[in-house]
């Protein structure tokens, strides 16, 4: 199992994927013109993770700013987790805003309401 | 060179605009101007708020610009070219800050064939409430399409919802193959 990191740029986050502890991090800001390239990567990682998961994986998504192109991606990735979930894997998503960040908040709702894993809105300070 | 600069200048003063552009659109391009606002933004110290607010729209209205907009013949322009046939990626840009009111605009050359299409986007999008718009954007967003640009359709449904204001547009028709496409962007504090 191993775990992979994707350091941040300008204008993509840095993904930490740990598939022996089951941790999972995308951080930063997600903004390519386009992203399907850049999600690629982690959702086949997620594909192979799916195939022997943790009994537990925990989920910490803290994006400053990401575009339409990201946000279509990062549901991608929710529905590999919610595959995994289904399949017996306990999963939580941390879904961190800043105070006062309503459109990342309701983002993150967005996202609660169309995937099927339990979701935590963490704020934190600016 | 026949340029009124003084004239140039003066507009750009009365609308108080803090970056334009006018050129061929790369993501090179679209970074380095993502990195002049931000840091004006943060010199302007405006409120965290505002400031993402203002940055997420831009993102918006900029990538939208690079990945719809049409290429053109380089004659089109009015310049002349040596090349057979050269197309070119040439679009503008504005952004400026009057009455405590941010402005985007973005102007580009669009097929005339497109029109339609567009117009109708715009006006299905323009005719939403505040939570008619949030469930359009869920079910776009979960509907799986992806150009392979990359984008998603979500581009203009995001800049309505952020800014709650009407998309304001205007198609120009330039010859029997072109229009201009305008669009102006505002965000009110």
């Amino acid at each position: 199992m191993e775990r992979i990191v994707i350091e941040g740029t300008p204008k993509t986050p840095t993904i930490s994927f740990d598939m022996a502890s089951g941790n999972l991090e995308i951080r930063g800001r997600s903004i390519p013109e386009n992203s399907i390239e850049f999600y690629k990567p982690l959702v086949e990682h997620l594909e192979k993770y799916a195939q022997k998961p943790q009994s537990n994986t925990n989920v910490n998504i803290q994006l400053e700013y990401f575009n339409t192109s990201s946000s279509k991606c990062i549901l991608d990735v929710f529905k590999k987790l919610e595959a995994i979930h289904k399949g017996g894997s306990a999963i939580v998503i941390n879904w961190y805003y800043e105070q006062d960040d309503e459109d990342m908040l309701e983002a993150g709702e967005d996202y609660q309401a169309i995937i099927n894993i339990p979701f935590k809105m963490v704020e934190v300070a600016e | 060179m026949m340029v009124d600069i003084y004239d140039f200048y003066d507009k750009m003063e009365r609308n108080n605009i803090m970056l334009s552009f006018k050129g061929d659109i790369t993501s090179e391009l679209l970074t380095s101007i993502l990195q002049i606002m931000e840091s004006k933004l943060d010199t302007m110290q405006e409120e965290p708020k505002i400031k993402k607010k203002v940055y997420n729209v831009l993102v918006e209205c900029l990538q939208n610009l690079y990945h719809h907009m049409d290429e053109i013949p380089r004659s089109l322009n009015g310049n002349a070219s040596t090349i057979e046939g050269e197309i070119i990626r040439s679009a503008i840009f504005m952004i400026g800050k009057l009455d405590n009111q941010y402005n985007i605009i973005t102007g580009n050359y669009i097929l005339t064939q497109n029109v339609d299409h567009l117009k109708n986007r715009l006006d299905e999008i323009n005719k939403l409430t505040k939570e008619e718009l949030k469930d359009y954007y869920k079910a776009v967003l979960n509907n799986g399409e992806m150009s392979d640009k990359g984008g998603g359709g979500l581009g203009m449904i995001d800049i309505a919802r952020k800014t709650g204001q009407k998309l304001n547009y205007h198609f120009m028709p330039v010859d029997d193959t072109y229009s201009f496409f305008s669009l102006n962007i505002k965000i009110a504090q």
